[in-house]
């Protein structure tokens, strides 16, 4: 039987260093590699030791399936490619090429130069683990060899975020990498056809919150960042350069015009003015309301948001900085949370999802004393809010994007184990499909059931459809027949005269007389006349019992 | 299968496919050369243009003063420019169900097709394509909107008025079809019926056919099309290049193994070198402003300007002319210019990679940064304060008779200092110029056409090898002003199939297979027995359900247990719908194992006899026949049923049933 096999590296009922295997129709195929925000030792990778144990995973992959530029999703990349060794191809979209570099050697940079790791990949890596990717457009679909195709959708989420299709033959699987299925002020909605993959792998990380309104959401979020600059405070945002950062400026420049505010607003990294323009150039990428405007007003050029220095932390008065990175766990954001924490009047609003292990993760469960490296205790005394714009999708969502494919299974990554039970349950029930969350290392086996190719004679299905109409009629199903001839590779299925022709044999005639004595009071011709109609109103029957007893010779009847 | 040829430009092209159940129409050109034949529209009331007298017939009979004009020996239409549509009258275009557009160029009757005709289908194009399309189609309605006309001209196509008008109204053809610039709201209206595909995107029709467009490499976004079943596949190729310019490459492997291939699109000045053109352009350029004159560039505001522009940011510093502005009038010029920057994953790598920088693909940001190149939207308001001389200005329309360039024309006509250079390969410069003259400005012709010449074409299809190539008849004669260069058509064997406006092509098409789908379970029930070495054979019984043009066989279902009931016996009589028809046989019964068979059913006594056929054997017991011959067994058999079937049986043991 042929089956899929699904087996997570990385994402297996839990969030962080997203890895998926794929195998299907022999093929071997590699979703993300990520790292994982919440380790900083080996567990930080995946372990790629479980596709082979020694040496290179070119022979053993036929290709690897970047989704967005997430590190959670790309962070374990130049390592898997430069220094475990993989040569094959590399698909990702045009955005996720751009800016996937320029985050890992961010990455790079933090654990390497800050941080003093050794063994870590270097930025030769990275160029070179680069050069091995092949971008994708939408909807284009991939011949990556004869037989492997894949297809890129929309997702969402961020700015080149794309799902895939992979089909090898008539069986497919799509894996939706991260989504989100409303449109944001920035980017819009994932979309997918009714393409009916034998398993949809989808992320869960929302699995069961049902988001109120965004426009809440939204709301919510600048009384907030609004009440705290009015009585003085400082709020610091931390963010991922690309993604959020983006739609949150669009919504506090917006708000800053509205409400003609003078309170600074900063943004950290140098990054930021190369950011803007990444989306600048990558507009067609996303949604509508900003395509259709950018030739006059380009929503990502910033009246109120300003580069950030060092030394502006320090200053006196209400400001609002985004910093990198999102989850507090190095960098600039970390080391303005550490200045900024000890005052109440401040406040530091979580705008994404925080890994555990990470300071952000702490924080927000109420942890008030956070241990340091070092010795040194922080208190925690300013305000923590925790807004969920991280643009995944919720509960709803992942029902939504179901019902939009139509998966014969389920398999969930990327998620908590036990919001991940509690999602499969409902999917199961309201899909009536089989849903699996495999943790990390463990192999999920889906037995497909593909169906048999056929290369029909027209004249055949033509014969068969003029007789029966062009519909199905269900409630008499007619049979129809055919020979079926196997050459070589291929399968033809035929009338069985043709059948004969093709094969070069004779047909067989086969043929029987009775004499049938009668007795009738009528004349001859009447009797013969009566006879005659009634034969031919069964002989039609008669010749369907078979070739024994058919083949009545109306002729012959003469004379008896 | 079948080809509607609706055009006969053989650059604006308009086709209809009609491939197994689908209508589909590949293209819809605009033929815009009709408008040469009417009075440019001028932005400013032009004094020249509003006095030329009035054409009266020699003999004074007719007299169309009001609706031709005549300028230095040539007669025009004073009426807004009209254009030469696509046929509408060949076939019913509300039976269209799809429209695959190759280029920007190749869409603009498509208002013409979709509005107001019944057309309820639907329309492919890339992204790229719609945008700059929408762009080319609103720009050609600004143009006219502008200056609007008061009358519109019709005297003159009555047929026994035009007969007797001078060349070369005379000649025009078709002119009752003619048709006035369609509106906004047709434009946006036509434009909401298309849906956005990607370069190797499959996109599937109704089940029947797939489509698939692919990258041509003439202009941002354009693709030539595959259109293919299972077993046919016909390839469209339009507009496409071999050259480096700023679109992504031409696929060309995707094209091969084509039943037929279709042909269009090709370059229109197959004598110029587009290289040499360039070189041409900018010397001509550099030469005209030094001397302290005008260059002025009639042209579409997308395509072929974005290498200009980027030929001349490299050539006008190390010419020493740095300090000379260029403008780009037009009401899309901004619009051009900035989608132009956003649409990456449609142009060649060495751009692409710009965009990882972050930099802007095309150095025209820089020139616009640097203030070098301005853009307007038209020669009112800012530009008339702003504009400094001498310097280059690019606008249209490249037909002379409507757009900004009217004006440029009216203004720097009358000084020899000025150039104005042709690059657009669309229309006949002379034409063009024709209502200008008598004309002091320098012309200079340098037509850039990036489309296949006939040389690489033939070098296309060699490689690619499609069966049949249908092409436009131009192509398979030399050009008529140059009989002698056989080079200059398509020489191919078979000949290509030629078509003309309104032509009807059946296209060489045996469609034998189509694809089924057996379900697993039905499959794994078959039993096949090996013929031959390598051939198996397998009977198959199943039931057909097609939907949406997929065809599946399942299993037939197992006849339900007859409820017990009074009619049980009758019905066990009847056959059961689902018994197998008549087998055909194939083989033949040998004679020795056939009577030892016969002999271990105890049947004994049997007289053989040699005929020229076969054998006759008689069962004497039972008094039976039996004729034996290769092809053919007959049993002659009376008033003994269980006998016959039982012969019958023995009989089919040795035939191979199909």
């Amino acid at each position: 039987m042929p089956e899929i096999r699904v087996t997570p590296l990385g994402a297996g009922q839990d969030v962080g260093r997203s890895c998926i295997l794929v195998s299907i129709g022999g093929k071997n195929i590699m979703l993300d590699c990520g790292m994982h925000m919440g380790y900083n030792d080996d567990r930080r990778f995946p372990d790629f030791s479980y596709i082979t144990q020694n040496g290179r995973l070119t022979e053993f992959l036929d290709c690897v399936i970047i989704s967005h530029f997430h590190l959670d999703h790309c962070g374990a990349l130049p390592y898997m490619s430069e220094m475990v060794g993989y040569d094959g191809p590399i698909y990702m979209t045009h955005p996720t090429k751009a800016i996937c570099p320029i985050l890992l050697e961010d990455f790079r940079k933090i654990t390497v130069d800050k941080k003093g790791e050794t063994n870590f990949f270097t930025s030769q890596m990275i160029k070179d683990c680069m050069k091995k990717v092949v971008p994708l457009n939408l909807h284009q679909t991939v011949q990556v060899d004869e037989e492997l195709e894949i297809k890129a959708y929309y997702a969402g989420h961020v700015l080149g975020a794309a799902m895939v299709q992979i089909k090898v033959g008539s069986e497919s699987v799509v894996y939706t990498g991260d989504y989100n299925m409303t449109p944001d002020r920035h980017l819009g909605a994932a979309w997918i056809d009714k393409c009916r993959p034998d398993l949809l792998i989808s992320e869960s990380t929302y699995a069961t919150t049902i988001r109120d309104s965004k426009r809440c959401r939204e709301r919510d979020f600048l009384k907030k960042v609004h009440e705290t600059v009015e009585r003085g405070g400082k709020v610091l945002i931390p963010v991922f350069a690309l993604g959020r950062a983006q739609e949150l400026c669009i919504l506090l420049e917006t708000f800053w015009e509205r409400m003609n505010l003078k309170a600074p607003i900063y943004f950290s990294t140098g990054l930021t003015e190369k950011a803007n323009h990444y989306y600048k150039l990558f507009i067609t990428w996303t949604n509508q309301k900003i395509r259709k405007t950018f030739v006059q007003r380009n929503m990502f050029e910033f009246k109120h948001i300003k580069a950030f220095d060092r030394s502006y932390a320090d200053n006196p008065g209400p400001m609002v900085v985004f910093a990198t990175p999102g989850m507090l766990h190095a960098g600039q954001s970390l080391l303005i949370f550490k200045k900024w924490a000890g005052n109440e009047k401040n406040m530091v609003i979580m705008p994404g999802y925080c890994v555990q292990g990470t300071v952000g993760h702490k924080i927000l469960n109420g942890q008030k004393k956070l241990e340091m490296e070092g010795r040194a205790t922080l208190d925690v005394k300013l305000q923590v809010e925790y807004m969920s714009f991280s643009a995944h999708a919720d509960a709803k969502g992942i029902m939504q994007l179901i019902r939009m494919a139509e998966p014969r299974n389920m398999l969930l990554v990327h998620g908590e184990a036990k919001k991940m039970e509690f999602l499969k349950d409902k999917i199961e029930q309201e899909f009536s499909i089989s849903c699996y969350m495999p943790a990390n290392g463990e192999t999920t086996s889906i037995v497909t059931n593909p169906s048999v190719p056929v290369d029909i004679s027209l004249n055949l299905l033509k014969r068969e459809m003029a007789l029966g109409g062009p519909l199905p009629d269900a409630k008499r199903p007619r049979t129809m027949h055919g020979t079926l001839i196997m050459k070589d590779d291929s399968l033809r299925l035929v009338s069985p005269e043709q059948a004969l022709k093709e094969l070069g044999l004779s047909e067989h005639q086969l043929r029987f007389t009775c004499r049938v004595l009668l007795h009738d009071p009528h004349s001859d011709t009447d009797t013969l006349g009566r006879i005659y109609t009634h034969l031919k109103s069964c002989t039609i029957s008669k010749q369907r019992q078979g070739p024994a007893e058919g083949k009545l010779r109306q002729g012959e009847l003469k004379g008896n | 299968m079948k080809l509607y040829c609706l055009s006969g430009h053989p650059t604006l092209p308009c086709n209809v496919l009609k491939f197994k159940s689908t209508t589909i129409m590949l293209d819809c050109g605009l033929d815009t050369t009709a408008a040469l034949y009417f009075l440019p529209l001028p932005l400013v009331h032009s004094p020249r243009l509003s006095k030329l007298p009035g054409w009266v017939s020699k003999d004074g009979a007719i007299n169309l003063e009001k609706e031709l004009k005549e300028c230095s020996g040539r007669v025009f239409v004073d009426s807004q420019p009209e254009f030469c549509l696509p046929e509408k009258e060949l076939l019913d275009l509300s039976t269209i169900d799809v429209i695959l557009i190759s280029n920007y160029h190749c869409m603009m009757a498509l208002p013409y097709i979709t509005e107001h005709t019944g057309f309820t289908g639907a329309v492919y194009a890339t992204e790229p394509t719609l945008q700059i399309g929408r762009l080319l189609m609103e720009e050609l309605v600004t143009f006219m909107e502008r200056v609007p006309k008061a009358q519109a001209a019709t005297c003159w196509k009555n047929k026994e008025i035009q007969r007797l008008l001078p060349g070369p109204l005379k000649d025009a053809v078709d002119v009752w079809s003619w048709r006035k610039c369609y509106s906004v709201q047709e434009v946006n209206s036509a434009l909401s019926k298309v849906q956005l595909v990607g370069y190797s995107q499959k996109v599937e029709l109704f089940g029947a056919v797939q489509v698939t467009p692919l990258s041509s490499g003439y202009s941002l976004g354009s693709s030539n099309w595959i259109i293919q079943s299972h077993y046919e596949k016909v390839s469209y190729v339009s507009g496409s290049s071999l050259l480096t310019t700023h679109p992504q490459p031409m696929e060309q492997s995707s094209l091969k193994n084509s039943d037929v291939l279709i042909l269009t699109g090709l370059t229109q000045i197959p004598t110029a070198n587009p290289d040499g053109m360039l070189g041409e352009f900018c010397s001509n350029l550099a030469m005209t402003i030094r001397a302290g004159g005008n260059v002025l560039v009639p042209c579409y505001s997308s395509g072929v300007i974005y290498d200009l522009l980027e030929c001349l940011y490299q050539f006008m510093d190390s010419a020493n002319l740095g300090s000379t502005p260029f403008y780009f009038i037009s009401p899309v010029a901004n619009s051009s210019l900035e989608f132009s920057q956003i649409f990456a994953e449609w142009l060649c790598q060495n751009k692409q990679s710009k965009v990882y920088l972050p930099e802007p693909p095309f150095p025209h940001a820089e020139l616009i940064q640097t203030n070098k190149l301005k853009h307007y939207p038209s020669i009112h308001g800012d530009f008339s304060s702003e504009f400094r001389q001498p310097c280059v200005v690019f606008t249209g329309h490249p037909s002379l008779r409507f757009g900004d360039v009217v004006h440029f024309m009216e203004l720097w006509g009358k000084s020899s200092l000025n150039t104005i250079i042709f690059t657009e390969p669309d229309f006949s410069y002379l034409d063009a110029l024709a209502p200008y003259q008598p004309l002091a400005m320098k012309c200079v012709y340098c037509p850039i056409d990036t489309r296949l010449n006939f040389h690489q074409v033939s070098k296309l299809l060699k490689d690619i090898q499609p069966l049949h190539v249908v092409c436009p008849e131009p192509y398979t004669q030399p050009p008529p002003a140059q009989p002698h260069r056989s080079d200059l058509m398509l020489e191919l064997q078979p000949p290509p199939m030629a078509y003309r406006r309104c032509s009807v092509l059946g296209l060489p098409f045996r469609r034998r297979y189509e694809r089924i789908h057996l379900l697993p379970e039905l499959a794994r029930s078959l039993v096949p027995s090996e013929i031959k070495a390598g051939v198996s054979v397998a009977t198959v019984s199943a039931v057909l359900q097609s939907k949406d043009n997929k065809h599946v066989l399942q299993p037939a279902p197992k006849p339900t247990p007859v409820p017990p009931s009074k009619k049980r016996k009758r019905v066990t009589e009847e056959p059961p719908e689902s018994l197998n028809p008549k087998p055909l046989l194939s083989g033949a019964v040998p004679l020795e194992p056939f009577l030892a068979m016969l002999h271990k059913n105890g049947i004994t006594e049997v007289k053989v006899e040699e005929t020229a056929d076969g054998h006759i054997l008689h069962l004497q017991t039972e008094d039976v026949l039996i004729q034996l011959e290769e092809d053919a067994t007959h049993i002659i058999c009376d008033n003994n049923e269980p006998l016959r079937t039982a012969l019958r049986d023995l009989v089919l043991r040795f035939l191979q049933k199909l």
